[in-house]
């Protein structure tokens, strides 16, 4: 057992982007990076699925990206910097693409955040509970 | 000889960049964010460096899957801006300084530092919002830039004693190179945050106002701080904070505080930002 990294899994909703995940998510990744270019942007929105099929992904990571399911996309491999590349495409900032994350609203998440953001109590660790 | 005149920590929030280039910093949403930032602008405006060695980490816009360097060193004349997928920052080309950058490398590689060397790189927000923020939207940066890209997004990142250790070695670098430079070094990220999964949002306010007095104070005890630790108490992306003790250790042992600033919220994060001088200048 690696402790390093079993550790990292008491955190309460979070995925960390370890070198296992980096490898899960390769390919996902990579499609986040075509991104970057205007003409693949132009691509993907003018077809999701045609764009993604060009991909080596599994069917899960499309069906992820198609959905913006952005659990699911960690969940799989990636990483929200890789996938700032897909919000970005969909002229969403971090915030409002970061939100959909939480089970809140948009607007409920920018109170939160005004109000001082999310208090550390209750998500340090699953075993603590605290 | 050259000397490090100056060390400069700031988050760099890609939503802080757009608010410049938007031309939202008066709206009172940002106000606070950016009144923190007056007084640096002022310092900035007559200590102005000869170059800046910038640590940063890259946000998937230079480094790809393919290519994950702990600590990549900008040897190149110039750095363009990166299209992070809404197209480039309209700000200028960051002018390199690839004499002492090449200096740097010797210098840290053969201190047992095995830096990545590059010779093309295009620079995201964490390098380019720092500099707005202190520079506002000039023609021509003020100043050259050594880019110092850190990772701080695949796991394992490197230890907090590393990151002081390479800071040290940039000090005993910069102190010898072979020309009449002031050299500033500036570490970017953080400070608390969060920007994924349930927990997103996660901010800690207590654990940020103890991380400015522990840089300051005792950066040899803050270096033993864990990643599991960072993760915790400062959130998943709060681990860019591992990079600040880069600048400390450039610092030398002891530091004057010049300026603090520290606001909630920026876009998702907590906002920190610290200018510092070393004992000796």
């Amino acid at each position: 057992m690696n402790t390093y990294t079993a550790q990292f899994d008491d955190i309460p909703g979070t995925r960390v982007f370890t070198a296992k995940r980096a490898k899960q998510g390769y390919e996902l990744n990579k499609f986040c990076m075509s991104l970057m270019k205007a003409e693949n942007r132009e691509r993907f929105k003018a077809g999701e699925r045609t764009y993604l099929d060009e991909w080596p992904m599994s069917e899960e990571q499309k069906q992820a990206v198609l959905a913006r399911d952005y659990n699911a996309m960690l969940d799989l491999g990636g990483n929200i910097y890789f996938l700032a590349k897909v919000f970005a495409t969909d002229g969403l900032s971090y915030l409002q693409a970061v939100s959909t994350m939480t089970g809140m609203s948009v607007e409920d998440y920018q109170q939160m955040m005004l109000s001082g953001g999310r208090s550390p109590e209750g998500w340090r660790s699953i075993k603590d509970g605290n | 000889m050259a000397r490090i005149t100056a060390g400069l920590t700031t988050s760099h929030i890609p939503a802080v960049g757009a608010a410049i280039d938007l031309g939202k910093t008066e709206e009172p949403y940002w106000q606070p964010v950016f009144d923190g930032y007056d007084w640096t602008k002022k310092w900035a405006a007559v200590n102005p460096p000869d170059v800046v060695i910038l640590t940063y980490n890259d946000h998937a816009s230079a480094f790809t899957p393919d290519v994950v360097p702990t600590f990549a060193l900008g040897c190149a004349d110039e750095f363009p801006p990166a299209d992070e997928g809404y197209g480039p920052r309209p700000v200028p080309v960051v002018q390199g300084h690839s004499d002492l950058a090449a200096h740097l490398a010797e210098s840290l590689i053969l201190d047992e530092f095995d830096l990545t060397l590059m010779y093309e790189l295009q620079v995201d927000h964490g390098l380019t919002v720092p500099l707005s923020l202190v520079y506002g939207q000039p023609e021509q940066w003020p100043t050259r830039v050594i880019p110092l890209a850190v990772n701080v997004v695949q796991y394992p990142v490197p230890t907090g004693n590393r990151c002081l250790n390479l800071g040290k070695a940039i000090r005993r670098a910069v102190q010898s190179f072979d020309e009449d430079l002031s050299v500033q070094v500036w570490s970017t990220g953080g400070m608390s945050h969060q920007l994924q999964g349930p927990r997103a949002g996660f901010i800690n306010k207590p654990f940020d106002n103890a991380f400015f007095d522990r840089l300051i104070k005792d950066p040899e005890d803050l270096a033993r701080l864990s990643h599991f630790e960072y993760l915790r108490e400062a959130g998943s992306e709060g681990i860019e904070l591992v990079a600040w003790l880069i600048m400390r250790g450039a610092l030398g042992p002891d530091v004057e505080e010049l300026h603090r600033h520290y606001h909630v919220p920026g876009s998702n994060t907590a906002v920190g930002h610290l200018v510092l001088r070393p004992a000796d200048q």
